[in-house]
């Protein structure tokens, strides 16, 4: 671990401060992920500016939908009521995910700004054009199980590693920040870049800009979120999905999709999103709709089993999410969203 | 009249203190003036050290010395052989190389440079300022191009365990065979990763003018590792002294590998100071040990109607470019059924990856997995049930050696087995039972582990106050160590098991082999015993000489222990407690050594423990995923020493048979050899949500043949079985065949969509 120093953020306007001035800073919450990559060597920063103590930690009603604090807890969010009813994908989301240790101390925030888990990237002795611009992707013509089939470029196939990230862009979120230019407010699907030619860069935050809440905006359909791991729990998603769904009486009046797993972003689905508008929901449908979700899919070498995962994914989904088949456990909770679910004796999905 | 100790499911007896945090294990030891070590480890896997750059180093906060191969002191050559064990050359166990000795670098990951410093921070931190240059040779990487490609001749070199061995005629016999089948598995390289990484502490000073050196280390091998310090070290043996009272698992690994643990010495030595080392997880994947991976070709020969006439077993293992160690797959092949034509081959590969060594099962976890799967694939073909087939080629002798097994109830087990998971409920049809999302299946498996047994010694010492402390140089790994040889000792001793304390992991105590083989029970066992009664005997020979006591002239035959006492045979009025012995001696104790070893029985028996697991899986089509709803097995490991540290015993390996089946996996990169999987986020081991009740049963017959306690060694039958029985039952739930571990989605919806 290189020597950082070490501040407690006073108020907003002095942590965006003290961060913005010095370019090896950066600000640390729960630090469930940056403490790792602090002890490996990756994230050298020279200045920790802690924002956990800072009052944003409520989830309050927020013009018809809900505002989730930037320290808020993954905990207390996959809990809070309203989330939990009204937006289970989220809940789900949030629980498929870590474990609840690491639940109870990453924050809202913190956890769409998780770096990526592409191997490469952890280790100091293997190029990576993430963490040291310009050193090559070693994943491309490496192990490259967990990566991209979207949006990748010859710089980086890394994939996003957060769930919570993909019920929010399903769910059309918003991000608000203050930052060293002043307060702005950024759509969640618009927080995240694509690698491009500067992969370095995971988001669309200028240095020094902090978020200060999530918000969900109102919403009156169904959401619901799916993952598959290699094991039961506590483990990253090789694919997931999102589904947020409107209703007009019998048919499908829009439809929200995003796919995890797949890219360097939450991946948003328009061609497929559009299939569904006006539709009745038919197995037929989520059949051509996820064709056509990952008809751009572009596998390398070791990951290409995700299309049939993804494809069969999000047709699950959208069937548990239309109605057409139970969930796999209540909604909101970490049974309905983990495909497989836990070993032993269960009794068929309700 | 006290109840026997063993076979009470006593808690365990360090459980508290564990619980409490007062279990003291090696990286916490405090030693006045403690420096910290860290290593810096090569980037590339095969080539050379240019130049190495510690400017840096040296000038960052703390920093006391910096160790490389150009100023690092000298080691003599690892020796031949340890403890009966062959290091060197194929077939042997462990890593040759000595660190920091020479440029040269055998695979990435290897330790170049060592920073010692005042603080832990401060050599982690100074340990990534060592700036390394290479030049590079392109690594080898694949097992069939591997430029140096040996046919060992016998695992550690031990006359029983032969690497190519052929019984009949098993060529001919196949060719004639009425039912051929001849199938490839392949398993990954798998790590151990117990929960405490490897650690070491060394102190030297000056005794009697003479170096001494003092080693806290995660060892399970207290003896093993004395010697490997005394020939590297270039010291008397008596002048090095190995603590480990505590082990946070090893499962394997902490036995063979000895570069962290000399470089600890190393470090301290120059820096005059006592030095720890502690591994990170992350090194865990490179200095640690690893299951290598494997490719195994099974060719089965059968008439019709089942009868097995040919079985083949042939390895294509893989080692370092620094260790011979071989991965003996066919344990359980030459054993297990009444093949007479049986043949076994093993073919290893060098290349530059990290040096492998036994993990849980070594050869039995995915060697028994390939057998066991073939011998489904078979019944298959045969239309027969699997347990059918394997009770029409239950061996009563062992097929290799032609010797009878010293107690061997296996149908018991596949009874008992099929019962607990409804096995004849089942459509035995493969792909034809569906619940929900998911297809279900059912597999079974046999399973085994050789009953070995070895030489141990023990010390006992009955005190004045009518305790007493048995000592032997044996290790807890976390399998319940103290609670059974403390309940063994006890039942020696006729006290009751509050009386009596058990001592463990210090070379200063006598003789015990490295803790491994699942040979510990049968081993040290038999030892405390012996010293018991050596005890017993001495205190007897007190109190038949002193005209007070009621013993006085009589012989020591006509004097036995009972409830605390020595008592006249005849009549067990007439006797009195041992501390009335030593206190009327006004002696504060008595001590006696007591060595075991096995004997003749082993010229006439063939010794193995034996099991039935069986899974029932629910696999979901649409993602791949395998989910293990149902895992049973009934053991026949001869006596228990106590049902409930057994019991985890049992459930623990099932558990990692589990992860071996669905989730382990270490991958390297193709191109540099560089571990790709580095983290215990990366490396899945089964959490609780993948691991279902298991149930596990023993039958508890002791075994006649193995020693007076009857007890055989519980540690990793548990491990080997279970992969196949959960992959076999994933065949019966899905149709398809998966001869590849571990069966992670991506290869079940591979198989699926073909």
């Amino acid at each position: 671990m290189h020597p950082f120093q070490y501040q407690r953020a006073e108020n907003n306007g002095q942590a965006v401060a003290a961060v913005a001035k010095n370019p090896e800073a950066a600000f640390i919450a729960g630090g469930t992920s940056q403490v790792d990559l602090l002890k490996e060597g990756v994230h050298k920063p020279n200045l920790l500016v802690d924002v956990a103590g800072l009052p944003l930690r409520q989830i309050t009603d927020f013009e018809g939908g809900v505002r989730i604090g930037a320290n808020a807890t993954n905990t207390e969010a996959a809990y809070f009521p309203a989330i939990q009813a009204r937006y289970p994908a989220v809940s789900e989301a949030l629980l498929a995910g870590a474990s609840v240790q690491i639940r109870n101390m990453a924050t809202m925030a913190g956890n769409p700004l998780q770096r990526t888990r592409c191997p490469y990237f952890r280790d100091p002795d293997q190029p990576c054009n993430k963490r040291t611009p310009g050193s090559g992707c070693a994943a491309i013509g490496g192990y490259n199980h967990v990566h991209a089939l979207f949006g990748a470029s010859e710089a980086c196939v890394a994939t996003h590693p957060s769930d919570l990230a993909v019920a929010l862009a399903a769910l059309d979120a918003r991000v608000q920040t203050t930052g060293p230019q002043g307060s702005r407010t950024i759509a969640f699907t618009d927080l995240h870049r694509l690698p491009g030619t500067t992969p370095h860069l995971d988001t669309t935050l200028a240095h020094g800009e902090l978020i200060t809440s999530i918000d969900l905006p109102a919403f009156a359909g169904r959401s619901h979120y799916l993952k598959v791991r290699e094991r039961a729990s506590y483990a990253y998603a090789l694919a997931s999905c999102a589904v947020a769904l409107e209703m007009d009486g019998p048919k499908i009046k829009r439809a929200r999709i995003a796919l995890g797993g797949v890219a360097h972003k939450p991946w948003r689905t328009p061609a497929a999103e559009a299939l569904l508008a006006g539709q009745r929901p038919t197995e037929k449908l989520f059949q051509a709709t996820a064709a056509a979700a990952f008809a751009d899919a572009k596998p390398l070498e070791h990951n290409a089993y995700k299309i049939p995962m993804g494809r069969n994914l999000l047709v699950r989904a959208l069937l548990e999410t239309s109605g057409l088949q139970p969930l796999a456990g209540p909604a909101g909770t970490a049974f309905a969203a983990s495909v497989g679910g836990m070993a032993g004796q269960v009794a068929t999905p309700n | 009249m006290l109840t026997e100790a063993t076979g009470q499911p006593l808690d365990r007896v360090d459980g508290r203190l564990k619980v409490m945090g007062g279990a003291r294990y090696t990286a916490e030891w405090d030693l006045p003036g403690l420096a910290y070590g860290a290593l810096a480890t090569s980037a590339i896997a095969r080539g050379k050290v240019r130049a190495i750059d510690v400017k840096a180093a040296q000038q960052a906060p703390g920093v006391l010395a910096v160790l490389t191969y150009l100023n690092a002191p000298r080691l003599q050559p690892m020796p031949d052989k340890v403890g009966g064990s062959l290091f060197r050359g194929e077939g042997g166990i462990t890593e040759t190389l000595q660190p920091l000795q020479d440029a040269a670098i055998a695979y990435a990951g290897q330790p170049l440079a060592v920073v010692v410093a005042d603080t832990h921070e401060h050599a982690r931190y100074a340990a990534t300022l060592v700036r390394i240059t290479y030049d590079e040779a392109k690594p080898e990487l694949d097992r069939a191009t591997a430029s140096r490609q040996t046919l060992p001749e016998a695992f550690t070199g031990s006359k029983e365990e032969p690497l190519q061995v052929t019984v009949g005629d098993p060529k001919a016999a196949l060719a004639a065979a009425p039912v051929k089948l001849e199938r490839v598995y392949e398993s990954a390289i798998t790590h151990h990763n117990p929960i405490e990484q490897l650690a070491t502490i060394a102190r030297w000073e000056k005794r009697n003018g003479a170096d001494y050196l003092t080693v806290y280390d995660t060892t399970r091998g207290v003896d093993t590792l004395q010697e490997v310090f005394a020939a590297s070290l270039n010291l008397p043996k008596e002048n090095v002294h190995i603590i480990c009272p505590f082990i946070g698992g090893a499962f394997g690994s902490k036995g063979w590998l000895y570069a962290p643990a000399l470089l600890t010495a190393m470090a301290a030595r120059v820096v005059g100071r006592p030095v720890k080392i502690e591994l990170r997880r992350q090194d865990m994947f490179s200095t640690a040990g690893q299951r290598g991976a494997t490719r195994q070709t099974l060719s089965l020969g059968a008439t019709r109607d089942g009868k097995l006439t040919a079985l083949q077993h042939d390895t294509q293992a893989q080692s370092s470019m620094v260790s011979g160690y071989t991965e003996p797959c066919a344990r359980v092949s030459r054993m297990m059924y009444a093949v007479p034509n049986l043949g076994f081959a093993h073919h290893l590969s060098h290349l530059n990856l990290p040096s492998p060594c036994p993990m849980r099962g070594p050869g039995e976890t995915v060697g028994g997995w390939a057998l066991e799967c073939a011998i489904d694939e078979l019944a298959t073909e045969l239309n027969l049930d699997p347990v059918e087939l394997r009770l029409r080629n239950y061996a009563d002798k062992n097929p290799e050696t032609g010797k009878p097994f010293s107690s061997k109830h296996l149908r018991e087990c596949y009874a008992r087995g099929q019962e607990l998971i409804g096995w004849k409920a089942r459509n035995p049809k493969p792909r034809s039972m569906r619940e929900g999302n998911s297809l279900i299946g059912y597999g079974m498996a046999t399973t085994m582990y050789p009953a070995a047994r070895r030489e141990a010694s023990a010390r006992t010492t009955l005190f004045a106050d009518g305790r007493a402390l048995v000592q032997s140089a044996t290790h807890e790994l976390g399998n319940g160590a103290y609670t059974i040889f403390r309940q063994i000792s006890a039942d020696a001793l006729a006290l009751p098991v509050e009386n009596v304390r058990f001592e463990l992991g210090d070379s200063a105590l006598p003789k015990a082999p490295t803790t491994g083989g699942s040979a510990t029970t049968a081993t040290i066992g038999p030892a405390a015993t012996a010293a018991c009664q050596e005890a017993l005997s001495a205190l007897k020979q007190i109190a038949i000489r002193d005209a007070k006591s009621p013993l006085f002239g009589a012989t020591e035959d006509a004097i036995e222990a009972r409830d605390g006492r020595l008592v006249r045979k005849a009549n067990a009025a007439q006797g009195e407690t041992y501390a009335a012995i030593l206190q009327r001696a006004k002696l504060p104790s008595i001590s006696a050594e007591g060595t075991a070893k096995p004997g003749d029985e082993r010229e006439q028996f063939s010794f193995y423990s034996f099991g039935a697991v069986f899974a029932k899986v629910r696999v979901d089509e649409a993602s791949g995923s395998v989910r293990v709803a149902q895992l049973c097995a009934v053991y026949d490991v001869g006596k228990l020493m106590n049902p409930q540290t057994a019991h985890s015993q049992f459930i623990g390996g099932m558990a990692m048979g589990l992860g071996a089946a669905l989730m382990e996996a270490t991958h390297y990169d193709a191109r540099n050899g560089r571990a790709v999987v580095r983290n215990l986020a990366d490396y899945h081991v089964p959490s609780m949500a993948d691991t279902p009740d298991i149930i596990a049963e023993a039958l508890n017959i002791p075994d006649p043949h193995i020693s007076a306690l009857g007890a055989r060694g519980i540690g990793e039958i548990g491990c080997v079985g279970t992969p196949a029985a959960i992959t076999n039952a994933v065949f019966h739930a899905t149709g398809q065949r998966l001869r590849s571990l571990p069966l992670t989605p991506d290869k079940l919806l591979k198989a699926l969509a073909s």
